[in-house]
Order: structure tokens, then C-alpha cells, then sequence
């Protein structure tokens, strides 16, 4: 059957590499002969064009290193080059021509990643212009691509950058049940989308449940949770039947190819497992139900997002193998979020569920470090025993697994990819700052450098310099 | 027009006076006054609900409830100076008491809307917050703020000062007053000054409907008096550079006791916010911009203190009004100093709000005191113990009653 290059094998393409998958996507353009020969869908789909930039080799000493795999070193060293971690606690040698840089009383974490955010598709300065990650006009909007929305200059992006952001899912909002796909970008300076692009990482479906498509679509229907269940089943039920026509033209290419629907392709993605469901659902009764929906069709929703009551069902979530992506303390806001617990992410860590905590929010973004440590805190207090690992996985190495990009990024390893932020101090203090963060080896941020501090195209000649001190 | 006054303290004391006499010691704290220097190993106790005796020295009065405080940190309770504690349902969205429509609300006083119930408050104590001021939202001329504590059971019981401010919104959000245009909503509210000070003159003559109609309904016009007398101060929302100098202005020309709350550019302007010595209500976290603040960053607090204005930290926060000494961390993460940064959630806003009595821990003030694990900005730490008016409070919240409940899944039944 061959690859089918209309959906990007996540697996594959993880264990190619992402940048080999990228050189040919971006070196091999088609000729003019094979674009006349093939369909549309043979042919590259909105391929990333993110570079990664050579970086010398960098040293970190003498610093606290939270490695996300369980330790956490003291007085350590860190060395990455040309984009890579080369080595994580006694470096040996120096690299000729390396810059080192001293730690003392400072910490070093893995690049953070959130797996919900909607920066760049709603865009500061927040105008009704560049509102534009909700699709209302159907309760099923699988055909669309966040990545279609998304304004690389917004400048809500340093921002995060600042906040030793390095990764983040920009997904389509939750008006729709069915949303449309998810984008993981790499937070660098950048012209297009596409050269912000995670090379390789897995598509997401956003989906959501609850009060949010029942009001929107109100008037037409869904206007009930029922409805809301039912309009899921029916898009899959035709999702199934869609990709087994495909997959038998797709085996032996006789005849007519079955028409394409970007709608059913997206719906398909799910079915074979290459698109993660992204799920936000607030109410536990409800994860129960979008459980049992995922089991009718036979895949496995990748994360329930917001989970305000996710702790009610941490055993559900846990045996079904879906990560919960939550708040620290948001809630109250809405019925469906009115029982927020302080002790969620801890309550799910301990259940035994891939906890990761999520910002939803430009705002929250730039602090998931605190955000982290107050969730941890409120665990501890509450006899909870969580550890300092557990907690610094919440917002690295479990988002990381949430995308599908774990075995590239997320922990401080050998051979990861140097996504690597510097703190000035704990980075579970209030006190603490991001002074520096690489972006797969590039210095994308440095607080003392205001040269290191981008500016987006918006920025520019009007707003406040940088990120203050 | 029913006008609530600043309670005498000879009110207050009788408020009190009903929990019965009451003598708390809490000892061995890091204690931090406020109006003066940290002590160690302090004592601060409250008697009938007042600061009676504070420092190193002070005696632990016969027949005390006392509370060692060995290791943790002792403050004043914790003033959020833009609280929603107390109204509606835990923040749901359509069931708020804060907000009345329209535009030209001054005479709106949300008192009778507050619940001594609301599940809000317990979680506002476990942000060791003891004292809100509740602000009415909406455009332009929203209504005025009540201060209160937040313990008691009765509304009454809880108030501090009703009203305690008039609100007026100059962001780009009140442009529809004025006909959708910056200058006609500041000739708007000229407009309702003067017709404000004309029914107060002609007040008689109004009534033999003697005079002009007025631009708005009298009753609203009178709510403004009291500003316009000097007896409240005035809080002005304003964020953009040029709305916070014509907030500035219209304090000049009116001879206002303002405010400023918001101010995300008040940086840029700074030595004149200074100048005409007007505390800022600011949210340390605002750095995201937009038309209203193009200006936005995150060490403006600090350029605000370093220009010699009283800064007041408040910011709204989705997971509740309790994170406001986060809020305060984080303006020191910025640049504010950490004295600075307790002063603007205690004294500051107690001193440019019209609450004398509270803020501090001198003898004299009203016995809202918290004890924390540590620093009280710190993550890691937690109220342990809140006093308001003297009495301990209950930390206990709806919250903990869920968490427990589900300890294990499922929960045992």
C-alpha cells in the first residue's frame, strides 16, 4: 500500500526523525510531470518548513537540573549542541570553542509545552479581526486546520517564550462538537505557520462536550448533551465507512479513486489511529460517556482537556489509557466547571493517569511553572505525595506524550532535542524567571540580552519594549 | 436615596462587642505590622476585635486564646480591592450581583445582592483574604463599591463602609457612552457633574418642577455628590495612556479624590500619576496588548513605585479572588520590592480607600490577622489561621469537601 502521505504516520515519521521527514518534504518539491499524474492527496499537505539552526555547543554548570525522568541533579552540567542534548550530568569535556555558562543557585528544566492553547488564533490585540478559532457554522467542522487560522505574529508568543515555553498544541475553539484539527508549533521567531510547524508531530482533533456546542447550535440542534453524544456517533458511523472505501481503492488503485471529503479524511485520521482526539470535557460523568463513544469506534482519546471533575473519574481515565490536561485552580465559572478540586492534577497523577496541566490561556501560559507548583503544593497539603518530578512532568515530558513528540522533546536526555530553559531559581518559586531558553538549540529568549528578546512584525513601534525585567 | 455611612468605630466596637470579649494572642510569629518593621518572635494580640498590644515584648493578656505562631508568618488579613467575594454563585456566569445594565448606574449599590453564604467567601479566607471592596462592573458609571469583612452572617454584620467609592469606567469599553468616541463620553460625564451640582443647588425648585429637565435621573445625579464633595474617593478605570490622563484631568478640574485602577500604560505616565498623588490599582500579571494598552508589561507596578505612587495590587484571576498574594508574588518577581508588595494589598488599598482602621497591624486597627506556614507570596505556602474582627475564621471550604469524597475512586459509599 505505501505511505499515504495525506496522513502523516506519526510513528513513522518519529522514527525516521522529524527533520528527515522534513528534508524530503521540502527539498523533493514534485516535477511538473508527476503533479499532472497524481491526485491531490498523493501529493504533500501543508508540509512544515521549520528549520532547525546549527547552535554551538552550549554548557550549563553547576546547576539543579530537573530532568523529567525521575531525577533531579544537583550541582550538574548540561551540554547541547546543533540542536541536541549530547550529555545530562558530569559532561566530561568541554567542547572546544563551547559556551559555558555558570548555574550556581540556578535551575535548568526541559522546554515547557501546553497542550491547549489557542495563541495565533486568537490573536492579540484581541479584535473581532483575528477571531478566528471557533468555525460556528456547524457542529462538525472536522475539515478545518487550526494551522489555516493561526497569525504567526501574534504577540502573545514572546510572551510565552518568556515563560520557558518552547512547544504548544494551538487547537480550534470548543463551539463545535467536532472542531477541526490541532496545529503543535515551535514557539521561534517566524514568517509563516509553516516555519513554526512541529516537523512530524501527529495531527489532534479538537472535540468538545458539555454547555459549549449546546448553546452555540441551540437553535438548530445539538441543544442537549443527547444531541451533543448522537452528533459524535453520526460523524463517526460515516467516518468508518469512509475510510473503508479508501482503504480498499487505496490497496489495489483500481478504477475511479472515492471522492475526497475533508471532513471524512480528518474522521479517518482518528479511526487509524494518526489523529489524537483531543478532548475538551469538563464533567466526569461525561469523560465516562466520551469513553464508551471512543470504544464504539475503536480508538483512544489522546487527552480530555479542562477535566474540571476529571478526578472523579481518575480510574476510568487511567484504565482507558487517555491523559487528563487540566488546570491548576480554574473553575466556577460554569455549571459544567462548578467542582473544581485544587487537588485534581494530584488526585489524577495518583490514580495513576498521565496528568498534564494545561493553560487554555495567554495569560496563564507564561506562568506554568507556578501554576505546576501550586498544584503540587495543594497535593502535598492534602497528603497527596507528589514529587518534585512528578510535578516539573506536568508541564514537559506528559504534554510532550499528549502531542505524540515524547521521543524527541520533553525530558533532559541524551539525544532529545535541546529544548532547555535556565531559571534564575526554583522553578517552583514565585520569585523565579526564565533567563534563558533554547528552542531546539536556539536561543530564542534571554532576559539580559534585549537583542534575545523577540519582537513579533506587531510589536513593532508600538507596544512596550520586550518583557520588562 | 437610602445612604448607608462609614460605621463609627463606636459601631464597629458594638459589632464586635456581640461575639463577647475576646482576647486573642497569637506568639513567637515573624511578625509583619506593616506600619512598622518586621519583628521576630513577635506577639500581636486583639481584644474585642482590635490590635491591642503588638511586639517582641507585648504581654500575653490572663485568660487569652493563644495561638503559637512559632515559624510561620504573621500579617494583616489580606484587602482585595477589586472582589466579587460575597456575590452571585462562585463566579458562575449569569448569576453575578455586581452588574446592573445600562450605562448610567451611579446610585447602584450592591449591598443587598451580597450573600454572607456564598460559597466564594471561605475560599477567599483560604487566599487569607479578610476584607474585599467590592467594585460594581459594567461601562462608564457602573455604581459604587461597598467594603466588607468577610465573616458574619448577616449582611450587615459584614459591611465596612457602603458606599466607599464611586466607580467610573474610562476604558475604551465606555466609548458607547459618548456616542462612541473617547471625547464624548469625558463631555458626558462633564455633563452629569454639572447637572449634579445644579439639582444639589436647585434642589427646591426641582421639586416644583422649577427648573430645566436634567440630562439624567435625579437620583442618579445625586449619587455623584458625594464625589464630587470630596467625601469618597472616586475609582477610575482607565488603561491607555491618553484615558488615564484624562482621568487625571477631570480629577484636576473636579477636584476628585481618584483612584486609578487598571492603568496598564500608567508607566508611560507615571511622574504625573505621582505628581497629583494618585494611588493605582494594578494587576501585575497585564501584558498582553491591546487597543485599550498597547503598552502593556509586566514591571509596570514596579516603574509606578519607582515614580513614587502608592501602588495597590489587585487583578482578577479565573481561579478565584484567593490567588491575590500570587498576584503579589508576582509584582515582586517583577521588580517590586516585597514590603512594597504587602503594603499594596493591606495598607495601601485600606489608606486610599477610606478603611483607616484596617491594613495594619498598629494597635488600634480592626483584628484582621492571618497566620501562614511561610512567606505568605510564596507557592508553597498557606493560611493556616484567619482572624477576622478578632475571631478565628473557618478555612473550610466546599472545595474540600469534594476532594474528600474522592480520595479514592470510585469513593466509598
Amino acid at each position: 500500500m505505501g505511505v499515504k502521505p495525506y496522513l502523516v504516520a506519526p510513528a513513522l515519521v518519529l522514527a525516521l526523525g522529524a527533520h528527515e521527514a522534513v528534508a524530503q518534504a521540502s527539498t523533493s518539491p514534485p516535477s511538473a510531470e508527476t503533479f499532472r499524474d497524481t491526485l491531490s492527496f498523493d501529493r504533500s499537505q501543508y508540509p512544515s518548513t521549520y528549520q532547525r539552526r546549527p547552535n554551538a555547543a552550549v554548557v550549563i554548570r553547576n546547576a539543579t537540573i530537573m530532568t523529567a525522568t525521575g531525577q533531579e541533579l544537583t550541582n550538574a552540567s548540561i551540554l547541547f549542541q546543533d540542536g541536541k542534548i549530547v550529555a545530562v550530568g558530569n559532561v566530561g569535556t568541554v567542547p572546544a570553542g563551547a559556551q559555558v555558562i555558570d548555574a550556581q543557585g540556578k535551575f535548568v528544566t526541559p522546554g515547557i509545552i501546553d497542550t491547549h492553547s489557542h495563541i495565533g488564533v486568537y490573536a492579540a490585540p484581541g479584535t473581532a479581526a483575528e477571531s478566528d478559532g471557533n468555525e460556528m457554522t456547524n457542529p462538525n467542522t472536522a475539515e478545518v486546520w487550526a494551522e489555516h487560522s493561526f497569525w504567526p505574529h501574534d504577540p502573545q508568543i514572546p510572551l510565552a517564550v518568556a515563560g520557558g515555553v518552547t512547544v504548544a498544541q494551538i487547537l480550534p475553539g470548543s463551539a463545535n462538537l467536532i472542531g477541526g484539527r490541532s496545529v503543535t508549533v515551535r514557539f521561534v521567531p517566524a514568517r509563516t505557520v509553516q516555519e513554526m510547524k512541529y516537523p512530524g508531530a501527529p495531527y489532534g482533533l479538537k472535540m468538545a462536550c458539555g454547555e459549549n456546542p449546546k448553546r452555540v447550535y441551540a437553535s438548530r440542534g445539538p441543544s442537549t448533551r443527547m444531541g451533543n453524544v448522537a452528533g459524535y456517533r453520526a460523524a463517526f458511523i460515516q467516518a468508518e465507512q469512509y475510510r473503508q472505501r479508501w482503504d480498499k481503492w487505496l490497496k489495489d488503485r483500481k478504477g475511479d479513486p472515492p471522492a475526497r471529503d475533508l471532513k471524512l479524511e480528518t474522521l479517518a485520521g482518528v479511526l487509524r489511529g494518526e489523529i489524537g482526539v483531543q478532548n475538551h470535557c469538563y464533567r466526569g460523568d461525561e469523560i465516562a460517556q466520551m469513553l464508551d463513544v471512543a470504544r464504539e469506534f475503536g480508538f483512544t482519546i489522546r487527552s480530555i482537556h479542562h477535566g474540571v471533575e476529571a478526578y472523579k473519574v481518575a480510574d476510568l481515565l487511567a484504565s482507558a489509557g487517555t491523559a487528563a490536561s487540566v488546570w491548576y485552580d480554574w473553575g466556577g465559572f460554569k455549571m459544567e466547571a462548578f467542582d473544581r478540586i485544587l487537588e485534581n492534577l494530584a488526585l489524577l497523577t495518583k490514580a495513576g493517569v498521565r496528568s498534564v496541566l494545561h493553560t487554555d490561556s495567554p495569560d496563564g501560559i507564561q506562568r506554568m511553572n507556578q501554576d505546576a507548583a501550586k498544584a503540587m503544593y495543594a497535593g502535598i497539603r492534602a497528603g497527596i505525595p507528589i514529587t518534585r518530578d512528578q510535578a516539573i512532568r506536568w508541564i514537559t515530558a506528559n504534554p510532550a506524550w499528549v502531542l505524540g513528540i515524547d521521543r524527541e522533546t520533553g525530558t533532559l536526555e541524551p539525544g532529545k532535542l535541546a529544548d532547555v530553559v535556565l531559571w534564575s531559581g526554583d522553578p517552583f518559586s514565585v520569585y523565579s524567571k526564565a533567563e534563558k531558553v533554547w528552542n531546539e538549540g536556539w536561543l530564542v529568549f534571554d532576559r539580559s540580552d534585549k537583542n534575545r528578546q523577540y519582537q513579533t512584525d506587531f510589536n513593532l513601534g508600538q507596544t512596550a519594549p520586550g518583557v520588562g525585567r | 436615596m437610602i445612604r448607608r455611612s462609614t460605621l463609627s468605630l463606636a459601631a464597629l466596637m458594638a459589632l464586635s462587642g456581640t461575639a463577647a470579649a475576646q482576647t486573642v494572642a497569637i506568639t513567637n510569629g515573624t511578625v509583619f505590622p506593616v506600619s512598622g518593621p518586621k519583628i521576630e518572635r513577635g506577639t500581636v494580640v486583639i481584644t474585642n476585635g482590635r490590635i491591642t498590644a503588638v511586639g517582641a515584648n507585648a504581654a500575653v493578656p490572663a485568660g487569652a486564646t493563644v495561638v503559637d505562631a512559632a515559624g510561620k508568618w504573621v500579617t494583616p488579613g489580606l484587602i482585595h480591592s477589586d472582589a466579587a467575594a460575597g456575590t452571585g454563585i462562585g463566579g458562575l456566569q449569569g448569576f453575578g450581583e455586581a452588574t446592573k445594565q445600562g450605562q448610567i448606574n451611579p446610585s447602584f449599590d450592591l449591598t443587598l445582592g451580597i450573600d454572607p453564604e456564598a460559597i466564594s467567601i471561605p475560599l477567599a479566607r483560604t487566599g487569607g483574604i479578610t476584607t474585599g471592596i467590592l467594585l460594581p462592573n459594567g461601562s462608564f458609571l457602573p455604581g459604587v463599591s461597598v467594603a466588607v469583612d468577610y465573616s458574619g452572617s448577616r449582611v450587615d454584620d459584614m459591611i465596612v463602609k457602603a458606599p466607599s467609592a464611586l466607580m467610573i469606567n474610562l476604558t475604551g469599553g465606555s466609548r458607547a457612552a459618548g456616542g462612541g468616541v473617547r471625547a464624548g463620553t469625558i463631555a458626558r460625564l462633564k455633563e452629569l457633574f454639572r447637572d449634579a451640582l445644579e439639582y444639589s443647588r436647585r434642589r427646591l425648585e426641582y421639586n416644583r418642577a422649577a427648573t430645566q429637565p436634567f440630562s439624567a435621573p435625579v437620583d442618579e445625579l445625586a449619587a455623584l455628590l458625594p464625589a464630587l464633595r470630596g467625601e469618597v474617593p472616586v475609582v477610575i478605570a482607565a488603561n491607555r495612556r491618553i484615558d488615564i490622563e484624562n482621568a487625571l484631568r477631570l480629577a484636576r478640574e473636579h477636584r476628585l479624590r481618584i483612584v486609578l485602577l487598571g492603568a496598564v500604560e500608567g508607566w508611560k505616565v507615571a511622574e504625573a500619576i505621582a505628581t497629583a498623588k494618585v494611588p493605582v490599582i494594578v494587576g501585575p500579571n497585564q501584558d498582553i496588548p491591546n487597543f485599550d494598552g498597547l503598552g502593556a508589561r509586566l514591571d509596570n507596578i514596579t516603574l509606578l513605585r519607582e515614580a513614587g505612587v502608592t501602588v495597590i495590587i489587585a487583578g482578577s484571576d479565573p481561579g478565584g479572588e484567593r490567588g491575590l498574594r500570587f498576584a503579589a508574588g508576582n509584582a515582586v518577581r517583577n521588580g517590586l520590592s516585597w514590603d512594597d508588595a504587602l503594603k499594596a494589598v493591606t495598607q495601601a488599598p485600606a489608606q486610599a480607600l477610606g478603611l483607616p482602621q484596617y491594613g495594619t497591624l498598629a494597635i488600634g486597627s480592626v483584628g484582621n490577622v492571618v497566620v501562614w506556614s511561610g512567606d505568605p507570596f510564596e507557592l508553597s505556602s498557606a493560611a493556616e489561621k484567619v482572624f477576622i474582627r478578632g475571631q478565628e475564621t473557618s478555612l473550610r471550604t466546599r472545595e474540600h469537601e469534594l476532594r474528600d469524597r474522592y480520595m479514592t475512586v470510585p469513593p466509598v459509599r
